[in-house]
């Protein structure tokens, strides 16, 4: 099953006016992986995601996204997969019961679906005391535990997360980590993009990209063993810096 | 004592931001405050850079009062807040000259202090400072709050949002204005930045959990701890927190990192237990601890 590819990418190329924001890039993702794509601000990272979401056009190259052409099926590629960004997840301002009814609405579930889930939901992450709370007041710890789990109510194949625990507590961060270790491990695909380099150690396998390039690919402990370092940040200093 | 800290205390309505902190920092130490977000980093420096009052508690920089003395201190003190606060629609010129002329300086005065890390700002100095990369923006910020030569330095999460190589080098300016006499305070949510400092301080909720150098913090943590990694991650976690003996159990990159309730046992008998897991690929070693671990076990 580990074997099936739900992301394959070839060439993909973003070109803005006299700028290549993305340059011939390739790669493959598993079903089950933990993928990390990285790279330094302005490498090329969020042009190439949002290629792959859906909501931006190649200029040329090709991609499948959970099976599904990024040129002819930008539509049902966004119904199988999920989102989440360290910037925005949910409503402040609504409660954490409204918000997974709005996602779930979002997301295309029927009523009966949406009413299941946030019970379940709920009840999965321990929620009960805080579920008519308004988001806006509770800790970041939980406001990213929930947005994981909006981020996968329609069960999409992949879910793509932008720097997802950065600035959360230790303790917490683990925690959201363990989340997305389960996730994976029942199929579901994680794409992690993000600059943190902490992040990047708990993925399967990550590129590096510079320049609109993707200048390494491989698990972090081969990374680590090919340039004779001990973490992904020196890893990532070596390549960045040449 | 350059900094001195005493009992300060600030609530936000029901919420207390800042509960009972005291500490002090000593003139040229490079000083970090580490903790995530939340933890009140912010409203302490708001405090010492007298742009807030503490609800109870004393404080002083380079022996100025926060309270009474808090025109003194604004001269003698640079601070850089978290979120960009200089002038978008001026210049990268403009916006120094500017702050230069409110401390009743010029650029040329002070530009020994700067030069190093405005000489790879100058060429952009007629860019508008919206228009520049977060990495240009931080040293337009370092810049701006150098122009005055202040004696002591507060930089509220510089390394935010900012990728591996411009942390590093941001971190290589902090040492190099370390050297020059400032005083530097610090603050950061990256517990691989506090090895950087000469002394930390572990904070979160509003407390601080510990302070000394990276050195010492790490060296009194209590337990022997374990690089645990096997072919799958989640079960693994699933079955060491099973594991009748242990004490704790975190991922740690790609390994986990184990600690068990007894202080002797055979790493042996560990590795049967996965075993009988169905784990394959098992690897178990000993390592050192890290601020990260620490702070988890004091923040448990």
């Amino acid at each position: 099953m580990k074997n099936e590819s739900v992301i394959v990418v070839e060439n993909l190329t973003k070109i803005f006016g006299s700028f290549t924001a993305v340059n011939a890039i390739s790669f493959e993702v598993k079903k089950g992986e933990i993928f990390g794509f990285l790279g330094a601000n302005g490498a090329g990272k969020t042009t190439a995601m949002k290629m792959l979401i859906g909501i931006g056009k190649p200029t040329s190259g090709n991609a499948k996204v959970a099976n599904l052409d990024i040129y002819k099926n930008t539509e049902n590629i966004k119904k199988n997969i999920g989102y989440m960004s360290q910037k925005f997840a949910l409503y402040d301002d609504l409660t954490v019961k409204e918000n997974i009814t709005f996602f779930g609405g979002i997301y295309g579930l029927s009523r009966i679906q949406i009413k299941e889930k946030t019970v379940s939901l709920i009840e999965e992450l321990g929620l009960q005391d805080i579920e008519n709370e308004l988001v806006g007041s509770l800790p970041l710890g939980w406001k990213q535990k929930i947005a994981f789990s909006t981020a996968l109510l329609h069960n999409p194949k992949i879910v793509f997360l932008d720097e997802p625990t950065s600035g959360v507590d230790p303790i917490t961060r683990r925690q959201f980590w363990e989340m997305i270790y389960k996730t994976a491990d029942k199929g579901t695909t994680i794409f992690v993009t993000t600059h943190y380099m902490d992040e990047a150690e708990y993925c399967d396998r990550v590129s590096i990209m510079v320049n609109g390039k993707i200048e390494a690919i491989d698990t972090p402990k081969n990374l680590k063993k090919l340039f004779q370092v001990n973490n992904m940040n020196d890893v990532f200093l070596k390549l960045a810096r040449g | 004592m350059n900094i001195s800290v005493k009992h300060i205390s600030k609530s936000f309505k029901k919420i207390k931001a800042i509960n009972d902190i005291s500490f002090e920092v000593k003139e040229g130490e490079l000083f970090g405050l580490i903790g995530p977000d939340g933890a009140g980093k912010t409203t302490l420096f708001r405090i010492l850079t007298t742009l807030l009052i503490a609800d109870e508690g004393v404080a002083s920089i380079a022996n100025f009062d926060v309270v009474n003395d808090y025109k003194k201190i604004r001269n003698n003190v640079g601070y850089m807040p978290g979120r960009f606060s200089l002038y978008q629609d001026l210049t990268v010129e403009e916006n120094l000259s500017f702050f230069a002329t409110i401390f009743g300086t010029t650029i040329h005065e002070n530009y020994e202090l700067i030069k190093d890390i405005y000489t790879q700002i100058e060429p952009f100095k007629n860019r508008r400072a919206g228009k520049l990369s977060g990495g240009m923006k931080q040293k337009l910020a370092l810049c701006c709050a150098l122009i005055h030569k202040p004696k002591v330095l507060f930089l509220d999460e510089p390394t935010t949002g900012v990728d591996p190589v411009s942390r590093k080098e941001f971190w290589e300016m902090l040492k190099r204005l370390q050297q020059k006499g400032i005083t530097i305070l610090v603050s950061t949510p990256y517990m691989d930045e506090a090895e950087l400092c000469d002394r930390i301080a572990l904070i979160q909720h509003g407390k601080i959990l510990q302070i000394d150098t990276p050195q010492e913090i790490v060296k009194h943590y209590p337990k022997k701890i374990y690089n645990i990694s096997s072919d799958n991650m989640h079960q693994l976690i699933e079955n060491l927190k099973s594991y009748e003996h242990y004490y704790s159990v975190y991922p740690f990159g790609e390994f986990v990192h184990y600690t068990d309730k007894r202080d002797n046992f055979t790493l042996q008998e560990l590795q049967q237990y996965l075993e009988s897991k169905n784990h394959q690929n098992i690897i178990i070693k000993i390592t050192k601890p890290t601020i990260e671990d620490t702070f988890m076990e004091l923040a448990k």
